[in-house]
């Protein structure tokens, strides 16, 4: 009650606080390099609880070649941003933890991140990993698993992949079931995420790319001519169009009509696999059909393990990085653990060649793009939801001039 | 310590005996303590309690122990906290604990004895949290400026070590001589080199070779593993120059076993304090913002925390995103606090008076199901209510409506109303259970008196039940209003401040109040900042003190109404 009254605001402020009071009193429990620095040292590694028992192994084996010990501290996936942004400038940090390409933004302008120098290994791993994880020009981490979405298919009701988002359409609707196509929605923010892959269909990505292939927070993209078309097709399919997009559907409500078989198809990740494949429906991963000719690319969203800038123990962290997590062995246990496609292409290979619906994913993937990491993407992610919504909703007029308006506050609020 | 209760619970024996003519039944044996001057068996009992209750012996145990184990934590901290270099906690640490030490060992105190523990609990959880977030306020901290100027500087130069394009990976063994270390290399070529910092590489012809790489060269120790780990950080950050040309870059190594060529983007030059860019000659220096800034403005993040006095203030008030909805959603906040407390109020109050009517049955059983909302987590409560309320398939319009399409969430005025809905459910049995409290200490003599002076039943509850319930309650409705005034929780779950006009430009929705949209200025996307969020939270901390004062005037004057 007393926090609440402070308000999350305050809470935040508080948690801050305690950081610094808990990282005195955490030291205590864990008083990691400060203990036996000139020895054969340890290196401390944040792991959440999926992956950590994969990092024993490895540890292990590491440990036993190198004589480094490794600390392996169990974190709570969701949380290990924030806790490494506030701790690793107290000198209390990780090696090295586990993460999201997304966060990279965050870390590398609050300064906590080194990058990891892949050498002649980066040619090993997937090209949208390393895509992923690298900003401005520099690789931070090294990549364990690819996430995307796909379209899932009840075989059972539909037998053929569909060629286009027509095809799909009236595949779905001749399958007579009570949605011809499912997408979890939100009644407020839509879900720019899971229509991504749409959208880039009509040539319409957020950000450009330089030279590099990184975005370019300057070359917004999302309001150009295939952005507007995207607009008015998003309103032909919604409320007072054709109804296909319904954003009353929620995620939730879309995973359970599919599992019901009250839809072929569904929009998705690997995530929503295990409750069909429960429920016993024969599922096939297809490609995302495009809706506006181009190629429906969706975000790929990398997982990895980076170094932090602050790292005492640079070189035994990046040998472990390298050669132990960048190892075909962790990938592939790390697959078997996790259910996303590795990174490092030899796992990736095997990887696809064992499961169908990770192919499946894995083929989408390879089409995907990272879901963009700079700082930027959170003006985008403010502006672009609730657009979306209203278009499909039918409400506030005409969809190219809420789009553009759109496109303009977010240009607004990035400068 | 002992002296003092000894004293309390045998008193001087006239002392006690005007205290049991006071009383209205004395016990027998109270004359006989009167009269006799010496220890009675009732003194002597008096005493055994007292001193079983200050505990002699066992209690001096349980005080040395008890305070051995907070002083072994204590002394453990401290010793980690100066071998971490915090030197400010570590001294309030050992203040702290010597304190509490003087306290507990020396005699009398004893006010001090109790109020201990809560104080420092009240100190750390409290003035430290009100403290950290002041100074906070008047700092830039937030994404990209997380840490401090040193960190900054080290974290700029790792990023902008870039690889020399095309330039080979080499085989490295590390050598040392007389103490200073060297990269021994081999390049894809079987090309033998050696070189230092300061030293450029230069041939090698007499090496050991091992499958193509060199190992060792005469006069050199060759570093193993172990000893590279030990060594780490002067390896790590060893540069070492492959020519006098600086253009060529210089090798360093990630691992320990390649070295790789690289070109610093970024020179640092520390006497000037100056960064440059060494591809476009643009110099950025510290200009007192908290980042290395370029003329034009351009600012080379990871910045550092500086004192930036009330700026955080300056641009509460002058954001555009902030002052455009500031008003209404100012206004919504108070109407939303006022009715929330309210509705709570009103509601809880009749069902209280309904449920404290003696003619009511199985009072019991209703009075746990009303209890019931109360018992869930209200963020639960409200995720739950939010699928509940959802315009198509929600139970609400689906069950209780027929099928109806009714935009709870989605309408404007229909989300304030689910709010207002939504928060009267979970604050009712609150102001219930503080109501049946109240008036059931309101003695039925009164209510009886005015019977009999020929009240009505509503003029007893008017004039008599309500001013007094007020006199209870009053405190807790101004703690209530403080409360649901940053009610962020029920508002991120159930709306999430929508709907939003998506042609005003700004991320605020109908249903934001003051905190919610705080968060949404402070926190965009995944970047926050923590200094504007502190200084928002203390004006709006000074809002909500202010109104609270204002009322708990008005209360006491309530009090002495009546």
């Amino acid at each position: 009650m007393k926090v609440n009254k402070k308000g999350a605001i305050g809470l935040a402020a508080i948690v801050a606080g305690s950081a610094v009071v808990l990282a005195g009193c955490a030291g205590g429990g864990g008083g990691n390099e400060t203990e036996a620095p000139e020895s054969a040292g340890s290196i401390t590694v944040w792991v959440d609880a999926d992956r950590a028992g994969v990092l024993e192994d490895a540890a292990k084996d590491f440990t036993a070649d190198t004589g480094v010990e490794v600390k392996l501290v169990q974190k709570e996936f969701g949380e290990i941003r924030d806790q490494f942004v506030q701790q690793v400038p107290t000198g209390e940090g990780p090696d090295i933890a586990v993460g999201a390409h997304d966060w990279l933004g965050v870390l590398v302008t609050n300064g906590v991140v080194a990058p990891v120098e892949l050498g002649d290994t980066a040619s090993d791993f997937e090209q949208v990993a390393i895509d992923a994880w690298s900003y401005e020009g520099q690789t931070y981490g090294v990549p364990y698993a690819i996430e995307n979405i796909g379209l899932l298919r009840n075989t059972d009701l539909v037998a053929e992949a569909p060629t286009s988002y027509d095809d799909m359409i009236a595949k779905g609707t001749a399958a007579g079931t009570e949605y011809a196509f499912l997408v979890g929605l939100d009644p407020e923010a839509s879900d720019p995420y899971h229509l991504y892959p749409f959208q880039t269909s009509f040539g319409a990505p957020v950000f450009g790319t330089d030279a590099d292939g990184a975005y370019d927070p300057a070359d917004l993209q999302i309001g150009n001519a295939g952005g507007q078309e995207f607009a008015t097709w998003l309103a032909s399919q919604g409320a007072t169009g054709a109804g296909v997009f319904n954003t009353n559907i929620t995620g939730d409500l879309a995973r359970e009509n599919f599992v019901a078989g009250k839809s072929p198809f569904f929009l998705t990740g690997p995530w929503n696999v295990p409750a069909a494949e429960e429920a016993g429906l024969n599922i096939a991963v297809d490609p995302i059909p495009s809706a506006g000719g181009q190629d429906a690319q969706p975000f790929a969203g990398v997982q990895g393990f980076f170094l932090s800038s602050e790292s005492e123990n640079r070189l035994a962290a990046n040998e472990f990085l390298i050669n132990y997590i960048g190892s075909e062995e962790v990938q592939t246990a790390l697959y078997e653990v996790g259910g996303r496609a590795p990174a490092l292409t030899a796992a990736f290979d095997a990887a696809v060649g064992s499961d169908p619906i990770t192919a499946g994913f894995g083929e989408v993937g390879a089409n995907a793009v990272p879901m963009p990491s700079i700082p930027e993407m959170g003006s985008v992610w403010q502006f672009w939801g609730v657009t979306q919504a209203a278009i499909i909703n039918g409400q506030g007029g005409d969809p190219v001039e809420l789009w553009n308006k759109m496109a303009s506050d977010i240009q607004a609020a990035i400068e | 310590m002992r002296g003092g209760i000894r004293k309390a619970a045998a008193p001087h024996p006239s002392q006690h005996a005007t205290e049991g003519h006071a009383m209205t039944t004395p016990t027998i044996e109270e004359p006989h303590t009167a009269e006799a001057p010496k220890p009675t068996k009732r003194a002597r009992r008096a005493t055994r309690i007292a001193e079983a209750a200050s505990g002699g012996w066992k209690v001096l145990l349980f005080k040395v122990i008890a305070l051995g184990i907070i002083d072994a934590m204590a002394l453990y901290a401290i010793l980690v906290l100066v071998q971490s270099e915090q030197w400010l906690i570590a001294g309030i640490v050992l203040a702290v604990t010597a304190f509490a030490n003087w306290i507990y060992f020396s005699r009398g105190h004893l006010p001090a004895k109790y109020l201990i523990p809560g104080l420092i609990f009240l100190f750390v959880f409290q003035i430290f949290a009100a403290g950290y977030t002041g100074y906070v306020a008047f700092t830039n901290y937030g994404t990209g400026h997380n840490s401090t100027k040193d960190s900054a500087i080290n974290a700029l130069m790792l990023s902008a070590q870039e690889r020399v394009p095309d330039s080979p990976a080499y085989q490295l063994t590390i050598v040392e001589q007389l103490g200073e270390l060297s990269f021994l290399v081999t390049d894809p070529d079987g090309d033998v080199r050696l070189g230092g910092e300061e030293r450029p590489l230069e041939p090698v012809d007499n090496a050991e070779m091992d499958g193509g790489k060199a190992v060792g060269v005469p006069g050199y120790n060759t570093l193993s593993f172990a000893q590279i780990v030990a060594d780490q950080q002067r390896i790590a950050d060893m540069a070492v120059p492959i020519s006098d040309d600086p253009n060529d870059g210089a090798l360093r190594t990630p691992d320990g076993s390649v070295a790789y060529a690289y070109v610093s983007k970024l020179v640092y030059d520390e006497a000037a304090d100056t960064m440059t860019d060494t591809r476009t000659g643009v110099v950025y220096s510290d200009i007192g913002t908290g980042a290395f800034t370029a003329p034009d403005g351009t600012e080379l993040l990871p910045g550092w925390q500086i004192f930036v006095g009330f700026d955080n203030f300056v641009r509460a008030f002058g954001e555009e995103s902030i002052r455009g909805p500031f008003f209404s959603v100012l206004t919504w906040t108070f109407v939303f606090a006022f009715l929330s407390v309210f509705l709570c109020f009103a509601a809880g109050l009749f069902l209280a008076i309904v449920f404290n009517d003696p003619r009511m049955k199985s009072k019991r059983y209703y009075r746990v199901i009303m209890i019931l909302p109360y018992a869930f987590p209200g963020f639960l409560s409200a995720l739950v209510w939010a699928g509940m309320m959802n315009q198509e398939f929600g139970f609400i319009n689906v069950v209780l409506f027929g099928g109806a399409d009714i935009p709870w969430l989605t309408n404007e005025w229909l989300a304030k109303f689910s709010i207002l809905l939504v928060n009267l459910w979970l604050g009712f049995p609150y102001m219930f259970l503080i109501c049946t409290g109240a008036l059931q200490a309101i003695p039925d003599e009164l209510q009886e008196a005015a019977r009999v002076d020929g009240a009505s039943a509503w003029q007893v509850f008017r004039n008599i039940k309500l001013p007094l319930l007020f006199v209870a309650v009053a405190p807790l409705l101004i703690a209530s209003f403080a409360y649901n005034f940053n009610n962020f929780v029920l508002i991120y779950m159930l709306t999430g401040g929508g709907p939003r006009d998506v042609s005003a430009g700004v991320n605020v929705g109908a249903t934001d109040i003051l905190i919610s949209m705080v968060y949404k200025v402070a926190f965009v996307g995944s970047t926050s900042d923590y200094g504007l969020a502190s200084a928002f939270s203390i004006i709006i901390f000074l809002l909500v003190g202010t109104i609270s004062v204002i009322a708990f005037r008005r209360t006491k004057a309530l009090e002495e109404l009546v």
